[in-house]
């Protein structure tokens, strides 16, 4: 047989091996020495969940929770999977047009490019659409409902305190240090800010197997990657959520606020700022939509005033004052001064409200009888006393006092947000008045007027640091929190007792308590009193102004109130504000007593429900907001106007335009012309009226 | 062995038969990986034949059934039929051309009942055993060229036929036949010359034509210089050397851009020049309404452009590591990345799979075939035989090489099957009678055929 070519036939081997080999060198760079396919095929068939975490429960100090975890559903839409859908009767379940419908397809489709992904077609539906699509859903394929937690208030209260959670924004990401990932939620404000930490739990993780069109195939390695999220800790509370339901009943159709502490831990009892809301208006279908028409109202139901709302104190100042100058030992509780009704000795006259000779004879009866003349000769003599050298160091010195107190500064509790108050610093004096300026410049310090601005949280602190003789814990909210360790210093602060008047003898403090014992049991706030408790308190009116339409008009006043009782062992300190309300006794004083009584005896005696009605349905809502939100509203029309030449935005306005500016200014009481050139903020409002400066 | 009974074990190699058996039980194995679903009830749609899997076990019962047959049948069929079965084959490949039905947008397939036939497939087992037989002809002399060019055209005809059906990959197979022709005397200049060809055409797209151009000049100055004592002596060989500048020159300038724009499908050319990695640019609007068209066609079935395929089957190969993911636990396969992947790109299933030490045993198992069907054919005694057996080699191995270094992004993206593992009927039955007509012919290894 033919031999020739026979080597040719190890030509072919060779061809035949160093292709293989070639596939071979090829194959070990690509399975062997290159990592990144696997990294690859990672990204396209691994999907990481983030699972969230159930937040904490926040409960009251009866352990009922007053904010809790709620399931509500979102219809979500996978395009692909959409077969013979009855578009008329889901447009009719969701109460939509066809043309809502296919915008919103268009939309979804137009947002995700990917027909097999599920997308939110709906989100938070309504109770009882959701009910109707639960039983109609087999009718549309394509469509699901899926849960979605959301946080729920079954007590409808506690808005301001409990605050509310929302999406991380870019802020709030790079504080983090990007601990947050895009589409977490936060809280915002309130309780679930402050405590976020302990709030939120941990995010677990769940690695998941997608296909080709990113449809989820089932867990990735039987979940051996996975982690379990962890639920958030809970917050147990000092809030008597009973009490709190009370004084936001109290506060309804008024403008101001109420705080209740317990004096012996500084535990927060009870904390309502009016106007306020149903916390569970930011949480449900329509939340967008209330936080909109909040955020643009001028009373500022948004506003937390037990924080953020500055008084000026009036009267309720007055103890403080007594306590200081004894103190310092400018007066004896025997000290009197004859006062006829008014304060004459700087000049200007400072009315007092009582006329008749001695109703100012010693501290205890000028203080229950709540005598200006007194208590203005009382900062006088505290401030030029003579061991000080001068009024400014003197001045400083009764500014210590001020901050002792916790009046001046922030008291750092656990809210976010809280405002410092005033209590102003010589240089402020030195400033307007050139360095020219004595006791008489600013006397009327004494009774809580002038530029000292407190917030009711302040003012409840000082009433707790007086009912303790000296000391007081930082106010707070929380009491502890569930799975606490011992070196958690979150709420180490607020567990150290600060002695800062403990200096100031014990006869002082009985002088003032007996005062003040008289204020209810003799005295202003005789609509106070409770039998069978000693009740120690003084009632307060602080003039108020505001600018309205380029012109400064003089207000109702505020009606202030403090308080705590039992004088023997106290148990809860309160501090009330009511805006244009009229005297302290009128409202704010009743409002106390109510609260008192709800919480010393648990319950309120059957007359006393008549009373909460009386107080809840009067409507004390100042008259000058209702022109101050049209002006706001219709400057805010005439901007969009400007921006999109749409004349839609103003005829509501032109309609009833003159009707409503008639009304508006036959019901502001009275006009004073603005005399000081000094007042600047003629367009910037603050929504209680209060930032505004006095004679 | 029994003498009296005809037994068919006779003189068979079995180890070629192992591995074939081997092969055909990863194919199906594979198939399986890559079409199973989570919960699918396996006994069921086994039997019920409806699957890939259960299909490809049928056609695998079929293919060994018809072995046994092609073992039961004389030697001398094959030799006395093989002309015959060549003008058959022919005849069905013109046959497609009135009767092919649009399946999968090819115009190869006769839909013959349940079973679809793609003539160009079966064409190669005939083409083999006629070039084995004119080789093997008494009157042959192969070292002539008017001989060399009769193999050719025999084999090249249907490979023009397998184009006209837009059958690219299977035309390029028949290429695969050169290597038995180089066994029986083809001048191995034409290997090279071949060879080189590759390399300018591949050169002619790699480079600018003018850059091109000028590495030829001076390639061709450059030999000019060190030929210069020779070409004093003879000026035949500057002629030569001219003439082949001239030539290069012309095929760089002239006819792979004819060859490209006449001879290829615009989207053949795409996959060419992704293979190389550059961008292909349509020179006419018809042209690049049909990649256009083709692209839309890829996007439809993977949700990406046209290099999508091979990215993917390159990271699902790549993803398997040393050691592989393990049978069905490759994301890539199983869930849906890798497009065609029970035909063209089943071997990413075993890539993936099984990693590099998987992959490297199973392509171990295909040269030492492919090293014994050589063994094989050069222990004949009749030239038919021998021929016949390079024929299988060579086609088995062009399949695997244009298969497998596209899955792994060496090749452009011919839809060639992997011998005995892809998904395909007509593959495995032709694989197979292929095989089987080996074993026989071997085992008839002291005769001598004609």
């Amino acid at each position: 047989m033919p031999v020739f070519n026979q080597s040719r036939q190890n030509v072919i081997r060779l061809i035949f091996v160093a292709t293989f080999l070639v596939i071979v060198a090829r194959l070990f760079m690509l399975q062997v020495v290159s990592s990144k396919y696997q990294i690859q095929a990672m990204d396209n068939a691994v999907y990481k969940k983030v699972v969230y975490p159930d937040r904490g429960i926040i409960y009251d100090r009866k352990g009922r929770p007053i904010l809790n975890n709620t399931i509500i559903f979102d219809l979500m839409v996978t395009p692909a999977e959409i077969k013979n859908v009855d578009t008329n009767y889901l447009c009719n379940l969701l109460a939509i047009d066809t043309a809502e419908f296919n915008r919103r397809m268009k939309n979804v489709l137009f947002k995700n490019r990917n027909r097999y992904l599920a997308s939110v077609f709906e989100d938070l539906l309504p109770p009882d659409m959701q009910a109707k699509l639960e039983e109609n859903i087999w009718r549309f394929p394509g469509f699901t409902l899926v849960e979605r937690p959301i946080r729920a208030y079954p007590y409808h209260a506690a808005a301001h305190l409990l605050g509310y959670i929302g999406e991380v924004d870019s802020a709030i990401l790079r504080r983090s240090k990007f601990f947050y990932q895009l589409g977490d939620y936060v809280g915002r404000s309130g309780l679930e800010q402050y405590y976020e930490s302990v709030l939120m739990g941990q995010r677990g993780m769940q690695h998941l197997i997608k296909d080709n069109r990113n449809r989820i195939q089932g867990s990735w390695e039987n979940g051996k990657y996975d982690t379990a999220a962890i639920a958030g800790r809970s917050l147990r509370t000092y809030l008597d959520i009973d009490l709190q339901l009370l004084a936001e009943k109290l506060m309804t159709n008024k403008v101001g606020s109420i705080v209740a502490i317990d004096p012996k831990t500084g535990g927060i009892l009870a904390m309502a700022s009016g106007p306020g809301f149903d916390p569970n208006d930011l949480t449900g279908p329509e939340k967008q939509k209330n936080y909109a028409k909040m955020v643009l109202d001028v009373s500022g139901p948004l506003l937390n005033r037990a924080i953020n709302g500055r008084y000026e104190p009036g009267s309720t100042f007055k103890p403080l004052g007594g306590l200081i100058a004894l103190d310092e030992g400018v007066i004896t509780p025997s000290y009197g001064y004859p006062c006829l009704g008014a304060y004459t000795a700087c000049g200007k006259v400072i009315k007092c409200e009582h006329k008749e000779p001695g109703h100012a004879a010693n501290l205890r009866l000028a203080l229950s009888h709540s005598c200006n003349s007194y208590f203005s000769q009382v900062y006088r003599l505290s401030v030029d006393n003579a061991q000080y050298h001068g009024v400014k160091n003197g001045y400083m010195k009764w500014k210590q006092y001020m901050n002792a107190f916790g009046l001046g500064h922030r008291l750092d509790i656990d809210l976010p947000g809280e405002d410092s108050g005033n209590i102003p610093d010589t240089s402020v004096y030195n400033k307007d008045y050139r360095g020219q300026w004595n006791s008489c410049t600013n006397v009327t310090l004494g009774i809580g007027q002038d530029k000292m601005q407190v917030t009711p949280m302040q003012l409840a602190n000082a009433m707790c640091i007086i009912a303790n003789k000296g000391y007081y814990y930082i106010p707070h909210i929380a009491e502890k929190f569930d799975g606490e360790a011992p070196n958690d210093s979150l709420l180490a602060k607020f567990r150290e007792r600060h002695e800062v008047l403990t200096h100031i003898s014990d006869e002082a403090y009985e002088a003032i308590h007996s005062g003040m014992q008289d204020v209810v049991e003799s005295g202003t706030a005789a609509a106070a009193k409770i039998p069978g408790i000693n009740i120690c308190a003084k009632t307060g009116t602080a003039e108020k102004y505001t600018i309205l339409d380029g012109k400064r008009i003089k207000l109702p006043n505020n009606s202030m109130f403090v308080c705590f009782a039992p004088r023997e062992n106290p148990k809860i300190a309160i501090a009330v504000a009511v805006e244009n309300a009229g005297f302290g006794a009128t409202w704010a004083a009743p409002i106390a007593s109510l609260l008192l009584e709800k919480y010393l005896n648990d319950t309120l005696r059957t007359e006393r429900l008549k009373e909460v009605e009386r107080i809840s349905s009067a409507n004390l809502m100042p008259a000058y907001l209702k022109r101050k939100q049209f002006v706001e509203d219709s400057t805010r029309a005439y901007y969009y106007f400007n921006l999109t030449k749409d004349t839609g935005y103003l005829r509501k306005f032109y309609k009833d335009v003159k009707q409503k500016a008639d009304s508006a200014r036959k019901s502001v009481p009275k006009t004073i012309p603005q005399k000081s050139p000094a007042i600047i903020n003629k367009n910037k409002y603050d929504s209680a009226g209060n930032k505004n400066p006095k004679t | 062995m029994n003498q009296n009974s005809p037994t068919i074990s006779r003189g068979v190699d079995w180890s070629i038969v192992w591995m074939y058996l081997f092969l055909c039980v990863i194919g199906i194995m594979s198939i399986f990986a890559a079409t199973y679903h989570e919960g699918d009830n396996v006994l069921q749609s086994f039997l019920s034949f409806k699957t890939d899997y259960s299909k490809q076990s049928l056609y695998f019962l079929i293919a060994i059934i018809l072995g046994t047959v092609i073992l039961l049948t004389d030697s001398k069929f094959f030799t006395a039929t093989a002309n015959l079965f060549y003008l058959f084959g022919i005849i069905l490949m013109f046959l497609v051309f009135p009767f092919h039905s649009r399946i999968k947008g090819t115009e190869s397939i006769i839909k013959l009942g349940l079973f679809n036939l793609q003539p160009a497939e079966l064409c190669k087992v005939f083409v083999n055993l006629a070039l084995a037989k004119y080789l093997s002809q008494q009157d042959t002399d192969f070292s002539k060229t008017k001989s060399q060019l009769i193999a050719a055209g025999l084999v090249l005809f249907p490979a023009v036929l397998s184009r006209l059906q837009s059958e690219t990959g299977l035309a390029l197979v028949y290429f695969s036949f050169f290597i038995v022709m180089y066994r029986e005397g083809l001048p191995g200049a034409v290997l090279v010359i071949g060879f080189s060809l590759a390399v300018l055409v591949v050169a002619t797209l790699l480079l600018e034509p003018n850059t091109l151009a000028i590495i030829l000049t001076a390639i061709a100055i450059i030999s000019i210089y060190f030929l210069r004592r020779q070409i004093k002596r003879k000026r035949k060989i500057f002629f030569l050397v001219m003439g082949l500048w001239v030539l290069c020159v012309g095929v760089q300038r002239f006819a792979v851009p004819f060859f490209f724009d006449h001879a290829l499908e615009p989207y053949q050319v795409k996959r060419i020049y992704d293979a190389i990695g550059r961008d292909y640019v349509p020179k006419n609007q018809a042209q690049a309404e049909q990649v256009m068209k083709e692209e839309e066609k890829s996007k439809k079935k993977s949700g990406d452009d046209g290099n999508y395929n091979v990215r993917q089957s390159k990271i699902a190969i790549g993803s398997g590591g040393v050691l592989g993911k393990g049978l069905l636990k490759g994301t890539q396969t199983r869930y849906g990345f890798v497009p065609e992947q029970r035909t063209d790109f089943i071997f990413d299933t075993i890539g993936e799979g099984f990693g590099f030490l998987g992959s490297f045993i199973f392509l171990m198992l295909y040269l030492i075939l492919l090293l014994r069907i050589v063994t094989v054919a050069e222990r004949q005694r009749s030239v038919f035989s021998r021929c016949y057996a390079y024929g299988v080699a060579a086609v088995i191995f062009f399949h695997i090489t244009i298969n497998i270094g596209m899955a792994i992004g060496l090749v452009p993206v011919i839809g060639i099957p992997l011998p005995f593992v892809s998904y395909g009927g007509t593959s495995l039955l032709t694989f197979s009678i292929m095989l089987f007509i080996l074993v026989r012919l071997d085992a008839d290894r002291q005769m001598v055929l004609r």
